[in-house]
Order: C-alpha cells, then structure tokens, then sequence
C-alpha cells in the first residue's frame, strides 16, 4: 500500500508477497531531486525533457521524488502557473513530485498570491532571481519586501544568484567584441558575479531574518561565501547541482559548437576545473546540504536559436538520471563521505528542509515505500546513447561511476529493474508540503523573539534647533539634467519632507540684513541653556 | 617670519627609512638635507634636539562645506584647515558634493573659491557624483584634464538621492577606469537601509541609536563585497572612503589577497571612538556621533582597524571631518534620518593614530608616516611633491613630539563644535612646530596663520602606484573567442509569440519604482510564413526532436 510496513529481521509477511534478495547491496530512502525544471518556456520553448521524460530518466538513475520549478511568464498570475504545471505533472509524471514557484517580479497581488498557494495549495519554498536583468530580476528593495513575506508565512526563501546588471554589461561588452560563441556566457558570467550575488543575497535574508536557499551554487567563489556567512550564524542552505559536481567548464571552449552550447546554463559550470573537488569537500563537510540536478535540457535545434548569439541559447544542463551516481562517484568513492551521508545530501536534507521528512527521505515504518537498492559494485559509463534522454548531448559523456542503482521501487512497486524502466505516465502523485519546516524555523523562531530592539528612553531634547531653510533638499531637479542614461528608469520623486511646512512666521525681522549662510553657535539661547546639552 | 628656515638636529622620518640631519627650507620648499649645511646667514633656526622630523600629514576626506537642508558645517575652510594644522595635518582633499541636479564643474568652482579665499593650509579636492546625467562625461573630461582633479566619489547608498545602481556604477567605472582617475565609493547597501529605517520609525525608535540601527555593519560588507565585484571586472582600482566596521575591513583584506586593486581608508572616529555611544542617554552627546556608515557599537572595532592599518591591508587614513553644531543635529531631534551626518577628526587624526597604533607597538614611526601622508600622497598622485621629506618637495614639515600627552577636549579643540567625539580621551604623540610651504604655522600651541594662504594643488590623472598594473592587467587580460566553424545544424523555430510580453499594468507596478519597459526584442519580427500549414491542428507546445533535418544530418552535431 505504497508505505513501509515493517522493518526488521525475520519478518511475518502476508503470502505471495514478492521477494527481493539483495544480497548485501544497500537498501537507500528513493533520492529526491530538489531542483528540476521540466517545463519552464524558453522563449517559446518547451525543454526536450518534459514531465514524462524527466521523470522517467530519474527514476532510472535511483530519483523517486522531484521539486519542479514553476516560472510563471511575465503577466501570468503564480496561481495560473501552478495550475498549468500541476496539469501536465497530473498525466505526465511517473514519480511522486513537488513544486517550487518562481518569484518573477512583485507585483501588487504577490502576497496574497503567495498566500494562497501556501494555505492552499501546499508550496512552502519560492524562487526570486538576482539576474535576467529587465525580466525576472529583483532589486534588492523587492527582495526584502518578499523576504519578509515569505518569513510570514513560514517557507523557504530560494533565490538564484547572480549580479544581473553587471552581468548585462559583460555581455555588451562581449558582444561588441565579437565573442559570439558559447565562451562568450562563462565569460560574462565569471564566478565572482555569482559570489557577490550569494553575499548579498545573504546579507539581505540576514536583515529580513529569513531562512535562505541558494540553489545551483556552481563556482569555489560562491560556495565559499555560503560556507562563511554559515560560520557566522547565518541560517543558509547551499545546492551544488550534478553539472557543477561532476562536469568541466573548460568543454565552453569546445571547437564544436553544439557541444559547448550544451553545458550553457546559469550560473555557469566553472572553467576552473578544481571546482569540483572543492565543491563535493563542501557538501561532505555538511557546508553545502543538497544536491540537485537543475535539469533543464534543450535540444541541439533549440540551443541553435543563439548560434550567433550567446545570450540567446537557451540555458539548461541534464542531470536529473546521473545525480546519484555522481554524488556517490565524487564523494563516496575517494573516501570524502559515508554511505550514511550519501543518503543525507542525496535525499534526507532536502526532505527535511522542504517539510517532507519523514514521509520521504528515509527509510522507516510509516514513510513512502520509495526504496532504491544501490550496487556499489556495479559500474556504468554515462553516455548519450544509453542514457533516458531527449537531448543528443549528455554533458557527463563518458564519465565512468562506480555505483549504480540496481533497482528502485517507487510508492511500493518495482520501477526500475535490471536496466528496464517498468512505469506509468501520470502515477506520480503531487505531494503537498506544509509551511515553518522544523529543521530551518526552530532557529528562526527563537532569533524573532530574540532580536526585539528597543530605543533609549531619554528626555526631551529641548536645546536649540537650527532653522531649515525652505529651500533644502526635497527640491526637484530639472528632469534634462537628472535623467541617467545607463539605468533607463524614472526615479521616483524623493521622500516627502515631513518637516517642511508652509508656515511661516512672518514679517521682516530685526537681523534680516545679516547673511544666514554659516553656522551659528548659539551661546546662551534665550530661555536660558538646558543641562541636557552641556558635556556629562 | 622669513621665509628661509633651518631644522637642526631632527630625525627625518620617511615612509622607508629614517636618519639624522638638518633641513633647509626656502621659498615654500626644501632645498637641502644634510649635515653641516651651507645656509645664508640670518637664516631663523630651529633646534628639534633629536626630534622626529616628519611629512606633514595629508587628510584625505574632509567636507568643509557640506550643505544639508540649506545650512553648512560649522567649520568652513577658514575653521577647518586651523584645526588640520594644529594637529599636524598640512594638506586636506576636500569632497565637492554638487546637488543631485546641478553641474559638477559649477560646483567645483564653488568649491574653489571657498577654499581659496578661507584656505590656510594646501588643499586639493575630490568631486563627488551625486547623479549620472546626460553631459557629464564631457565636465568630467574637463574636471580631469583642465581643474586638476583626479578622483570621485560615488555612492551605493542614500536611495533616491545620491545612490547610483549597479548598472550605473559600472559605466560609472569604465568611465573613469578611461580618464585614468582614483574611484572613491561610500559603500553602504541603500536599498535596505531605507527598508531599515522604514521598519525602526515604524516601531517608535527615533534616536540616534536608530541611525546605528539602520545601518548594521553587515550593510557596509556587503557594498564594499559587491563595489570590488564591479571593479575587478572592469580591472580598475577602487578605493573604499570611511571603512568604519570590522567586517568591511575584512572584505577589503581578503579581496587584496586576491588580486584586485583595493584600497581602504579608515577614519579617525572608526579609529579611535566606538558606537556605543549611540545609546548615550544625552541626546546631544548620542546625535554628535552620527555619521554614515555608522561607528560600529562593537567596542573591538577600533583594535581591528589599527592592525589591519598597521599591516598595510588598509593604507590610508582620513577623518571624514564634516562636523555640525548641536542646533543643527537638532534638526533629527523626533527623527533620526533627519540628523545631519558628520563626526569630527581632522585635528585629532595624527594624534589618534600614533596613540592606537604606534604607542602600542602595531606599527613603526615609517608606517605612521606612510599611513597619515605617504600613501595618499601615492594614490592621489602628490608624490614625490607631497608625503615625503626629501630636496624639492614642498616644504610641509612636521616636528613631533612622541612622549606629549594631550587630553583631547571640547574647551580646546579647534573647531567650532561644542561636542568633541573624542571627549576626554588621553593621547600620547602630538606635533610640536608645524611649517606649511616654509612657514612655521603651529608653535607652542599657538596658530599664525592667515585666511587665504592655502593653495589649490592640482593633481594629474594615471597615477603610477594604481595604474601601472592596470595598464600590465589590461594587455595580458584580453578575451579571446573561440574560432570554431559556422553551426550548420538545424534551429529550432522560436515561435512568434514574445517572451518579453508587457503585463497588464496593475500586476507590474511594484511599489518602489516604475518599471523600466522591457527590452525591445530584435528577433522578434512581424513576418511570418503565411498561410495555414498542414500541421496547424497539432498543438506546437513539447519539444521537438529533429531527427533528420531536411537536407540531411551535419556532422557537426554528432560527437567527436
């Protein structure tokens, strides 16, 4: 009945139950792939992978649940996304899933919006971006503002980050320099861009004391970042994703073009090719906490609407199938974590984060029958031809794992055995997560009580007070000489002068003939001087 | 007063080394440095008995007549510049701070006639862009090659005034990375602080411990992590004005280490006083330590910043002198925004330094010579001219002494504020005589000087000390593409339908600005193949996979 019944040895089951030996390999809790995006439009575009081919391929590679990102179009409400993603996932997916919503601009509704999926409709983590200036960015105004919504409501903030504004000058700049090719995205995109973004993405949840995501963390930079601002009490949650754990950036500068436009994702995977290593140290030593895939694959054909134009290619990398095997490739084989960790970034973290523990992410009585046997003895070599994919290019082309998942049962039937995919599009069941996830709000909880400020209470001032002049500075400039150029948007009218006022007192008075410009050091004021002004 | 002089028997002191001679001084300039010295008789002497003889200091940031809501300082050139001398400073750059809305080189102007009539020490001046406007590359050019300046300061904070976003900073840097100048930033992320202040008024707090409130210091890190990101893309030097907090230091210590070109100028008030203050249950004592970004409330901050200064991960010192008169603090008295900002530190900068930095041992007599004058003398391009004691440099010379001990006070400070930040606090190290261009100014405590006397020095763009790797980093940092053949596969058709979409205008309008209309798509065209098609009744929503294009399959796209 799609739950774990007993745990034990020598169990009393009911006859003609089927059996499974596993002689010794390693019974896991099913992966979940936190990150996914299956349906998000590119321009027009549908990713090759939808829900049927997405689902399919990360149930081969040992995936029972994902958490699908929904990106509304610009003008759609979140509410009529979600309805169009919960649609196709309906029919479509073969294995249990979740959904993310994306944050692409505030808009008025937006809270209550974000309100009612939450209340309703069982999402507890959004997306804003950082980057795609002019489309999805966020200043940081706005990010505050929805920071402290979503503190409000008990989710998880999730944001990708990348400095947009600077990243569009880069491009330009490349631009205008003739670099076309996809070279010309990692090159626009450097890692410091990304950990500037974390940083201040960091800074802006700190001030908002809200709880933060970050996902895709691709580069040392930013990973280092996160680590830090950890160190300081930060409560901040960093994704690797199966691209930035197990590929090389240096194939942007691949003389084959389609191939190179096929690593083009955002972050980029970075050419620095220590990266890898550094990132699954951090993931070991429980600095990074879940891994993802980011799974957004767009046909050669589709990638080659910016074959003059780097900006254009559509952005997005498989991952979903090979994450648990490069996880356990690059982190359990050298030694760098246990099999007890594996199954923590692979799955318990992200069930824990994203308020479905236990139900999903372990192995116990009472959670979904959502098991995977892993072979650490088997190995596999990752491939295009052999893979469950869409997409001619499989950015791990010819990595070889050691670890591969013999078996995977999803909600109690065997999915996955011997290599054959046993599945039913449309079998998957949308798994509705509730908000305030002990494991991220406890701590949360107790800094709000905690971080109540209080004024001085101190008498009156009653000294002197210089006179404004009405002049000051609420005055509006010409608009010729103010418009900026480079930031293309109207300011808004400076903040209301609330101590300017019409009144005045009036009439000539006895020492209007003296200039008032410089400062005047009243001495003894009339009334006589106030104690509360003099030195203690 | 002649206007020949002769210091005997001092120790010069330089940012290198330091030895035992007698100087000649005449004409405003040092003329010779030796031993037994060939003079003029009647020349006036002055016996330093084995004293420090040291550059005069130059004080970087100084605001002598900054204009808030219609009023100024209280200490104008006249007042300001009494007080640098008095304290050993011989030259000031002042920050010129137009109004959003009016010209860089009206108010430069403004500024130079102020100076050059109340002036009475050298001074230079810094332009402050408050806004980036059509036009202003040409007054910049001007300022740059014509008035002699070479550095400006932009800001990251007070939204809707002065703040510049990131797109704007970076053509901002290009620009002026192109006129070789010294880009100054106020780092302080504006946009939250105005969210702070909001919420902090809302909840009644409305004393200057708001101002500290408002302003945490992670606010600082944070611009000064993302004004470094800007500039070592653009590969230029940047240079951060007031670091006030530990953890700006630190980001400023770490980025060094990786190779950007960063400099970092703490200021007496982070130096030698805390934010602790703020609390102060005098108003008007609490309102005198406003200043942004704020003095950190964490009493170790000043420790951290003399070491890092000591260690050369900070260079610089200023004092951000720009002090107001309690009556005009008083105008925040029911509002902290309203407070005007500025802390005092410009006569007590030297003092402060040797007494956190060098009487404790951090630092030797060549660093604090290094720190208080050398180094800006560097950057803003003054050297040899300024910061150093050698023949042919300008005769700024300071005699000082290192066992004085001064209290600094209110009653005998030079400026005209009644509240001292620095109230009551015991310093060790003070100057004895001070010469501005060959005339003894400061003696026994005692002031000569005139109104007037300073003079504009004007500084050349490019200077050596910053720019030299930079040209180094341009040449060898060229990006290259990748000379691959022509993609001859087949492309997906993008249907006509735009992403860029305008919204309905009510779910768009956010509530902080306007929206810029979005970028004009150039792909997107109103052609289109006409006629119905034969596939019309499929839905075109998944992706398709083209297996074998017309005109069959490019080898381009298979593995290699």
């Amino acid at each position: 009945d799609v739950i774990c019944r007993q745990i034990g040895e020598k169990l009393l089951v009911p006859d003609g139950t089927r059996t499974i030996d596993a002689y010794g390999q390693l019974v896991l809790p099913g992966g979940i792939d936190v990150h996914t995006r299956l349906q998000t439009p590119t321009m027009g575009m549908a990713p090759a992978d939808g829900f049927l081919q997405g689902t399919k391929a990360a149930l081969a590679g040992g995936t029972t649940m994902i958490i699908d990102h929904v990106c509304p179009e610009p003008g759609t409400g979140l509410l009529v996304a979600y309805e169009q993603w919960r649609g196709s996932a309906e029919s479509q997916a073969c294995c249990d899933y979740s959904l993310h919503m994306d944050v692409p601009r505030w808009h008025e509704s937006l809270k209550e919006e974000m309100e009612a999926l939450v209340k309703d409709k069982g999402v507890n983590s959004f997306l804003v971006f950082m980057a795609y200036k002019d489309r999805l960015q966020c200043s940081d105004t706005q990010m505050y503002e929805i920071f402290c919504i979503i503190r409000e409501l008990g989710a998880i903030a999730q944001v990708h980050a990348e400095n947009g504004d600077i990243i569009e000058e880069e491009q330009k700049r490349l631009l205008e320099l003739g670099i076309t090719g996809p070279e010309g995205h990692v090159l626009s995109r450097p890692e410091e861009v990304e950990a500037e973004a974390v940083y201040r993405a960091i800074t802006i949840a700190r001030q908002a004391n809200c709880p933060l995501y970050v996902t895709k963390v691709m580069s040392r930079g930013a990973a280092d970042v996160l680590a830090q601002m950890k160190r300081k009490g930060a409560v901040v949650f960093g994704e690797p994703i199966t691209a930035s754990l197990g590929a090389d950036g240096s194939h942007y500068w691949s003389k084959n073009w389609a191939k190179a436009a096929a690593f083009v994702t955002s972050p980029p995977i970075s050419p620095d090719p220590s990266t890898s290593d550094h990132l699954s140290s951090l993931l070991s030593c429980g600095d990074l906490q879940v891994s993802g895939s980011a799974h957004c694959t767009f046909s050669t054909a589709q990638k080659a609407v910016g074959k003059d134009n780097f900006t254009l290619i559509p952005e997005g990398t498989n991952g979903v199938e090979e994450r648990m095997a490069v996880v356990w490739e690059k982190c359990v084989v050298p030694g760098k974590m246990d099999e007890n960790d594996f199954v923590a970034v692979t799955s318990t973290n992200a069930a824990k984060i994203f308020n479905c523990y236990p139900r999903k992410g372990r192995v116990a009585v009472g959670s979904d029958a959502d098991l995977v046997l892993w072979n650490p003895k088997a190995t596999k070599i990752i491939s295009a031809k052999t893979h469950n994919l869409n997409v001619e290019y499989n950015i791990f082309e010819g990595t070889e794992c050691h670890g591969v998942p013999s078996m995977v049962i999803s909600q109690g039937r065997v999915v996955v055995e011997d290599g054959n995919l046993l599945v039913t599009p449309g079998s998957g069941r949308f798994i509705p997560r509730k908000t305030f996830p002990d494991f991220v709000y406890k701590r949360i909880k107790a800094r709000n009580r905690l971080a109540e400020i209080h004024g001085v209470p101190r008498g009156l001032y009653d000294g002197p007070v210089q006179e404004v002049l009405a002049s000051a500075r609420a005055v509006a400039p010409t608009p010729a000489s103010r418009m900026a150029p480079g930031a293309g948007k109207a300011q808004p009218p400076p903040i209301r002068n609330l101590h300017q006022s019409g009144f005045s007192l009036s009439g000539s008075q006895a020492d209007d003939h003296i200039a008032r410009r410089t400062a005047q050091k009243i001495m003894a004021p009339p009334g006589g001087r106030s104690n509360i002004t003099s030195l203690s | 007063q002649s206007d020949r002089l002769l210091i005997k028997g001092g120790r010069i002191i330089n940012d290198d080394h330091s030895f035992y001679a007698d100087i000649y001084l005449e004409d405003g300039l040092i003329k010779q440095i030796g031993e037994n010295l060939i003079v003029p008789g009647g020349v006036k002497t002055i016996e330093a008995n084995g004293r420090m003889v040291i550059p005069g200091g130059i004080d970087v940031n100084t605001y002598l007549q900054k204009p808030y809501q219609g009023m100024t300082t209280v200490d104008d050139f006249y007042q300001g510049t009494k007080a640098a001398l008095a304290g050993g400073t011989t030259m000031i750059i002042d920050h010129v701070l137009p109004e959003p809305g009016s010209s860089l080189l009206t108010s430069f102007e403004k500024w130079h006639e102020a100076a050059d009539t109340k002036s009475c020490c050298d001074y230079s001046l810094h332009v402050d862009i408050t806004s980036w406007y059509d036009g202003i590359r040409e007054e910049l050019e001007v300022l740059v090659q014509d008035k002699g300046v070479n550095s400006f300061q932009v800001y990251m904070a007070y939204k809707d005034l002065y703040q510049m976003s990131d797109s704007q900073l970076y053509e901002a840097f290009t620009f002026l990375k192109s006129l070789g100048a010294v880009i100054l930033v106020h780092a302080e992320n504006g946009d939250l602080i105005a969210q702070e202040q909001k919420r902090i008024l809302e909840m009644g707090i409305t004393g200057p411990e708001g101002h500290a409130l408002s302003r945490p210091e992670e606010l600082e890190a944070e611009a000064v992590f993302r004004a470094i990101t800007i500039a070592s893309r653009i590969n230029c030097p940047v240079y951060i004005t007031k670091v006030m907090s530990k953890s700006a230091a630190d980001i400023i210590a770490l980025a060094r280490k990786k190779g950007p070109l960063v400099f970092g100028e703490p200021i007496t008030a982070s130096l030698g006083t805390d934010g602790t203050h703020y609390w102060s249950k005098n108003w008007a004592k609490a309102a005198a330590f406003v200043t942004s970004p704020p003095l950190s409330p964490d009493p170790t901050t000043p420790d951290h910043l003399n070491s890092l200064l000591a260690c050369g991960d900070l260079q610089v010192t200023g004092s951000g002198h720009c002090p107001y008169s309690t009556a005009q603090k008083a105008i925040g008295k029911d509002n902290f925004t309203m407070i005007p900002e500025g802390v005092n530190g410009i006569e007590e900068r030297m003092t402060v330094v040797w007494d956190k930095a060098v009487a404790t041992g951090k630092m030797d007599e060549s660093q604090f010579v290094a720190v208080t004058s050398t180094n800006a003398a560097k950057i803003f391009n003054l050297y040899p001219r300024k910061g150093r004691i050698a023949v042919g440099s300008d005769a700024d010379v300071v005699i000082w002494d290192p066992d004085k001990v001064k209290t600094i006070t209110a009653k005998s400070h030079k400026s005209a504020v009644e509240y001292n930040i620095f109230e009551g606090m015991e310093c060790h190290g003070a100057p004895l005589v001070v010469i501005s261009q060959g005339k003894i100014v400061y003696e026994d405590g005692n002031l000569h000087v005139n109104k007037g006397m300073g003079r504009f020095i004007p500084r050349k763009p490019f200077p050596e000390y910053l720019y030299q790797r930079i040209k180094i980093r341009n040449k060898v940092g060229g990006l290259q593409g990748v000379s691959r053949g022509m993609y001859d596969g087949p492309v997906y058709e993008v249907p006509a339908t735009p992403k860029y979409a305008t919204p309905a205008p009510s779910t768009k309008s956010s509530p902080a600005k306007n929206q810029p209309p979005p970028i004009r798509n150039l792909h997107q065209s109103n052609f289109s193949l006409s006629g119905a098609q034969i596939d019309d009744n499929n839905p075109r929503r998944t992706g398709h996979r083209i297996v074998a294009p017309p005109g069959g399959r490019s080898n381009i796209t298979s593995l290699g």
